[in-house]
């Protein structure tokens, strides 16, 4: 039994946060300073976890791992307490601790049952923070599912708009996608006998018979994948989720939990069934294409700030599956180029779209409204706030020198010798995102002031912060890939060389 | 000899420069804005001195093969990319004139942009694309070049919308950084098709570094199909960047940003990156004749195309706008024929002139308040400087002898001549035609601008700048002056001092050509004489319509109207794309119709899934009788078709 306790920690302070909230805070204040507290401590865990992982090469491929397996004391049903991180989960925990922490302060203003609101807050982090860390499936789906509840009440209770409708929508689509998650992993514990993450790989190559045809498998599994990241035509449930939602939520949905549907397909789909989703590339690729193109052309049509910002994210998740779709290799050899472009587009488009959301909510908030025909001049009264709005709005278009960048190119060169026409096709979303960020930076930060918006204020100190820790992420990522690229191509490196090994076959 | 912490300095200096104003004389608060100015003139000044040290050292080394230094920048299995800087002769080149003209045009923002809110961020911005652009030539990675050529186009993004108030500036950065950006996935794509061929390279090139790609393409392993292609994609990012057809709409209403802005970004440096960009991988285009000769057709048809448009337009620094396309053009035809050292040496020359007409416009601008010539005139007598400049930068751009652009331009047309193929033909009387209306427009707006009686600026003019304050004829001040001044000197020197045909003493002729590591061709003087003899027939034109009033334009733009009507409307090429293109082929076409299809069939298809499942559930409500026997029943049913299903299967 191993234990460092790390990992336990990351994934439980958030929710002893919660308890502190519910049982101690009393009034508006007390709860912010604990929900704040408890962020930072949040994200100071997550960066340690983040730097104690070691990528060099004949490094461990799980680490800081605590297992316990006396936990559900049935002898025949083998779920175990299994936390670890490898090189694609441990970028990820850093991502929740970091967009964690941004939208505990985002949600400064929240004046509405603050007490429940940041306890369900940090219930998801929680729930996310599990999801990355689990590597035994029972734990994976319990997290999986937990982190629903919080978001559907924070959806629907300090939500806007139609809200009520927005947080079902997401609710069972999700609970749809879980259903078929949960399915599948209970095939693969009839298949294998076994629900350790780490050894599934081996143990379905090894197990006499499986209970479904692996197709079967795989596509229970994909489906709850496409539905989280999402994939069209699933992803009817995004744009409105995203637009109702309250700024901090918007900023998890977009930043963190579509990654979820992305982090299984690599970890799941691509790591346990390498023969069909060599057999199904084609397919994935088709829809990451779709996605994109789309996407970005729908998002060309949007008018509010969020709803522009929440199709941009189809657009933009499309990557990640162009990306995903190059393990099926050329010429029997797997690069790792593309897994990992995926992956980093996973992250940067974690901290770039949580950066847009955290100030479409706070012009929301002072210019009262997202309608972008209605906004204009902003520049000129919120220099601050415009120039963050100008810069995110730039990594989102894959400005070199912002994180964008480098995930978009890595997606294009590790794909193009897989997939060359689809990947030159998906590449036009470029050009696409250019003229819709472009088109909203015009329309709501240029042009001559409004007399309506004359004593909207900048950021305050407090509403900066956020906003400047993130930039600093998106430019860091940027400028030195490296920071991010080595632990994320130590992550993916082994899924990429197991499933050569086994298209060799 | 220079070393490799130097040659990053005249990056890093303009970089800190920005780093420094953006953090903490923060443009906005409007302090210390005077400050600004000076850290960005001495963090240029600073590199201009050591980009002359490198080119010193580079000629002194005297070896072909680049001085190189390179880092880890990003490692993922078999994709390897490095950060580096290159040091060979064309970038020591580039160094100096990037360097030079930008140093140049910062003293002189200093009195242009004088009291304007904005000044601080202006400097900021300048300082940030002086880096860029020095980056830009000084990469040694492909992948790191397309990093810094975005970030150049950031920085015009941002200078063109710097009077963001403006909806005009705001509109025409967005179109700069489109366009731009179509050319720029063609670079993109040609960067994954280079990768992509990977293999031909072999383990010792790395086929993302400048210098292997070289060796890759100079031992053969790069394949002529496989060139083609590569070739071709980067050349569409020259294309986007140079403004060259048919990508060159963006160029004219970039003149929305401040006038220093069109000298150094839009004239002298940034849109001649794709010229540079193309003579850097030059190696490539050779593979390819097919290549090559698409290179020299959009250049030479942008050439006269961009040259026709700019006879009729009013406003000077359109005119300039087009000149520049147009002289672009002529680079491009010129490394289209396979001269390469003449393209650069015209890149050369042309940075000092065009840099010079543009302040001279800014500067005609500061007294009369406006850019349209038909609201100027006369300031012959008010602007003795500005016009004695100006007059040196129209013969220079004419081609008159013994003037810069007189050598560089002869270069390009002897070599094209030379040639003699068709591609080379065609592009030859191309090239011809340009100089004559070249001649003539440049001479139109001197004669508009500077001759005459003064006819109102900015107090006449309707579409004047409210905000900017009327005319108040004066000669600009000193700071302003005096880099027109300088420019002038190289207006009038750079040619021969760069590329003299007799040995100098100090410089051995055909400096520049060698240098370049190129043969030299001799003198055709006969065909000098021809070109000259069309400059001076563009110039004789633009005197009798424009100063001796021999011949009406008035009527002569009557008579002609519809070709007339052709080139005053750009050839309906922005309405086309705008209308046909934007509006109703992307906004209001393809985009409705997938926005129509997410509302009105995805989402309702959804939604229509889950009406039925609530009225199933509906139905299901029955079977929830709340008795745990029949729970229990269903429960064993199910693991009993699981056990079932498991057995099945096994």
């Amino acid at each position: 039994m191993d234990f460092t306790g790390l990992l336990t920690a990351v994934v439980f302070l958030p929710l002893a946060g919660a308890a502190l909230i519910v049982f101690l805070a009393r009034g508006a204040v007390s709860v912010r300073v604990i929900a704040g507290a408890v962020a930072l401590a949040e994200l100071a865990l997550s960066v340690v976890v983040f730097a104690q992982y070691d990528a060099s090469a004949g490094a461990p491929r799980y680490q800081l791992v605590d297992r316990f397996d006396g936990w559900a004391a049935m002898e025949r049903f083998p779920v175990e307490y299994f936390l670890g991180v490898d090189g694609l989960s441990a970028p990820m925990v850093l991502l929740t601790g970091l967009l964690g922490m941004v939208a505990v302060f985002a949600s400064w203003s929240v004046r509405d049952r603050v007490r429940e609101y940041f306890v369900w807050l940090l219930v998801l982090q929680t729930a996310v923070m599990g999801v990355f860390t689990s590597l035994d499936f029972f734990l994976f789906f319990l997290f999986w599912e937990l982190e629903l509840v919080p978001m559907f009440f924070l959806i629907s209770v300090w939500g806007s708009g139609r809200k009520e409708y927005s947080a079902m929508k997401f609710l069972i689509f999700t609970i749809l996608g879980g259903a078929f998650m949960l399915v599948g992993i209970v095939a693969l514990y009839f298949s294998t006998g076994e629900f350790d993450m780490t050894v599934m790989p081996e143990a379905l190559r090894a197990a006499s018979g499986l209970v479904m045809p692996a197709g079967v498998i795989f596509a229970l599994f994909f489906v709850a994948f496409a539905v989280k990241l999402p994939v069209w035509p699933l992803h009817t449930w995004l744009p409105d989720a995203h637009t109702d939602a309250p700024t901090a939520a918007s900023v998890m949905l977009a930043g963190v939990l579509l990654k979820m549907g992305g982090y299984g397909m690599i970890r799941v789909s691509a790591g346990m069934f390498p023969e069909v989703i060599s057999d199904f590339g084609w397919l994935i690729v088709t829809a990451g294409v779709i996605n994109v193109l789309y996407g970005a052309l729908v998002t060309l049509r949007q008018t509010d700030l969020k709803r522009l910002i929440a199709f941009s994210s189809i657009s933009h998740m499309g990557f990640v599956l162009v990306g995903i779709a190059s393990v099926v290799g050329v010429g029997g050899v797997v690069s790792p180029v593309g897994l990992a472009g995926a992956s980093l587009q996973m992250f940067t488009h974690g901290i770039i779209t949580g950066l847009l959301f955290l100030l479409v909510g706070y012009v929301y908030e002072k210019a009262h409204t997202r309608y972008i025909v209605d906004l204009g001049g902003l520049a000129t009264r919120m220099p601050v706030l415009a120039s963050a709005l100008v810069l995110a709005g730039l990594a989102s278009l894959g400005l070199p020198g912002t994180g964008g960048f480098v995930s978009e190119i890595t997606v294009f060169l590790g794909s193009f010798e897989v997939w060359s026409w689809p990947t030159a096709l998906a590449a036009f979303g470029v050009v696409l995102a250019a003229g819709y960020i472009l088109w909203l930076l015009q329309r709501a930060l240029f042009g001559p002031q409004r007399e309506r918006f004359a004593d909207v204020r900048d950021a305050t100190v407090l509403e900066a912060v956020p906003v400047g820790v993130l930039a600093a992420a998106v430019l860091a990522v940027g400028i030195y890939p490296s920071v991010i690229s080595d632990t994320f191509t130590a992550g993916v490196e082994p899924i990429a060389a197991f499933i050569q090994e086994m298209a060799g076959r | 000899m220079i070393d490799e912490l130097l040659v990053w300095l005249i990056f890093f200096l303009p970089l800190a420069s920005f780093v420094v104003i953006a953090l903490f004389i923060r443009p906005f608060l409007n302090r210390y804005a005077a400050a600004a100015g000076h850290l960005t003139i001495a963090a240029v000044g600073a590199s201009l001195a050591l980009s002359v040290w490198a080119l010193g050292s580079v000629q002194a080394r005297g070896e072909s093969t680049a001085l190189l230094w390179t880092h880890d920048w990003m490692e993922i299995g078999p994709l390897d990319l490095n950060v580096g800087v290159m040091l060979d002769p064309l970038t020591a080149i580039m160094l100096v004139v990037a360097t030079a003209v930008s140093l140049m045009v910062q003293v002189y923002s200093t009195g242009y942009m004088r009291g304007d809110p904005g000044y601080a961020r202006y400097y900021a911005y300048m300082s940030l694309f002086t880096a860029s652009m020095i980056g830009l030539v000084l990469a040694s990675n492909i992948v790191q070049l397309f990093v810094f050529w975005e970030l150049v186009g950031l920085c015009s993004y941002l200078l063109i919308g710097f009077w963001y108030q403006k909806p005009a500036a705001a509109a025409a950065a967005k179109k700069a950084f489109i366009v731009t950006r179509i050319g720029d996935l063609g670079f993109l794509l040609g960067i994954m098709y280079l990768f992509f061929n990977r293999e031909a390279f072999g383990a010792n090139l790395n086929v993302l570094e400048i210098t292997d790609i070289h060796a890759a393409a100079t031992l053969g392993l790069i394949g002529g199909g496989a060139a083609t292609w590569i070739a071709l994609g980067i050349f569409a990012g020259a294309v986007g960047k140079s403004a060259q057809l048919p990508l060159h709409t963006w160029l004219p209403d970039a003149m929305e940003g401040p006038t220093p802005v069109s000298a150094l970004i839009h004239a002298a440096t940034m849109v001649a990156a794709g010229v540079f960009l193309v003579a850097r991988f030059y190696p490539v285009f050779e593979v390819s004749p097919a290549a090559l000769d698409t290179v020299a057709i959009v250049g030479g048809v942008t050439a006269l195309f961009a040259a026709s448009m700019g006879l009729v337009m009013n406003d000077v620094k359109r005119v300039l706008a087009y000149s520049t396309i147009s002289q672009l053009g002529f680079m491009m035809l010129a490394l289209g024929v396979g001269a390469l050292a003449p393209a650069i040496f015209h890149l050369f020359t042309h940075a000092f002139f065009k840099a010079l007409l543009f302040l001279g416009s800014g500067s005609v601008n500061h007294a009369t308040g406006t850019f349209d010539m038909r609201y100027m005139g006369g300031l012959r007598k008010v602007m003795p400087w500005t016009y004695g400049t100006f007059l040196l930068g129209s013969l220079s751009l004419a081609g008159i002898f013994p003037l810069a652009g007189f050598w560089s331009k002869d270069e390009i047309l002897a070599e094209a001549w030379r040639h003699g193929e068709l591609v080379s033909q065609v592009v030859f009387w191309l090239a011809l035609a340009a100089v004559f209306m070249t001649a003539f427009y440049i001479f139109r707006v001197l004669f508009m601008v500077f001759g005459g009686e003064f006819r109102g600026g900015a107090d006449a003019d309707p579409d004047a700048d409210p905000h900017g304050g009327g005319a108040h004829l004066a000669e600009s001040p000193a700071v302003m002056v005096v880099p027109l001044a300088v420019l002038s000197i190289g207006a009038v020197l750079a040619g021969f001092a760069a590329n003299p045909t007799v040995d100098l003493g100090l410089i051995p002729s055909f400096w520049l050509t060698e240098f370049l590591g190129e043969k030299h061709s001799t003198i055709n003087l006969g065909l000098a004489a021809f070109s000259t003899l069309a400059a001076l027939a563009g110039i004789g034109l633009a005197y009798l319509m424009y100063s001796a009033k021999r011949i009406s334009p008035e009527r002569l733009s009557r008579r002609l109207a519809p070709a007339h009507r052709l080139l005053y409307r750009k050839y309906y090429v922005d309405e086309a794309y705008e209308l046909y293109g934007v509006r109703r082929g992307l906004y209001g076409g393809l985009a409705y119709a997938l926005d129509w299809t997410d509302k009105s069939i995805v989402d309702r298809t959804a939604n229509g899934i889950g009406w039925l499942g609530a009225n199933v559930g509906g139905a299901l409500r029955q079977a929830q009788t709340g008795q745990l026997q029949v729970y229990g029943m269903a429960v064993s049913l199910g693991i009993l078709t699981i056990l079932g299903l498991y057995l099945f299967f096994s």
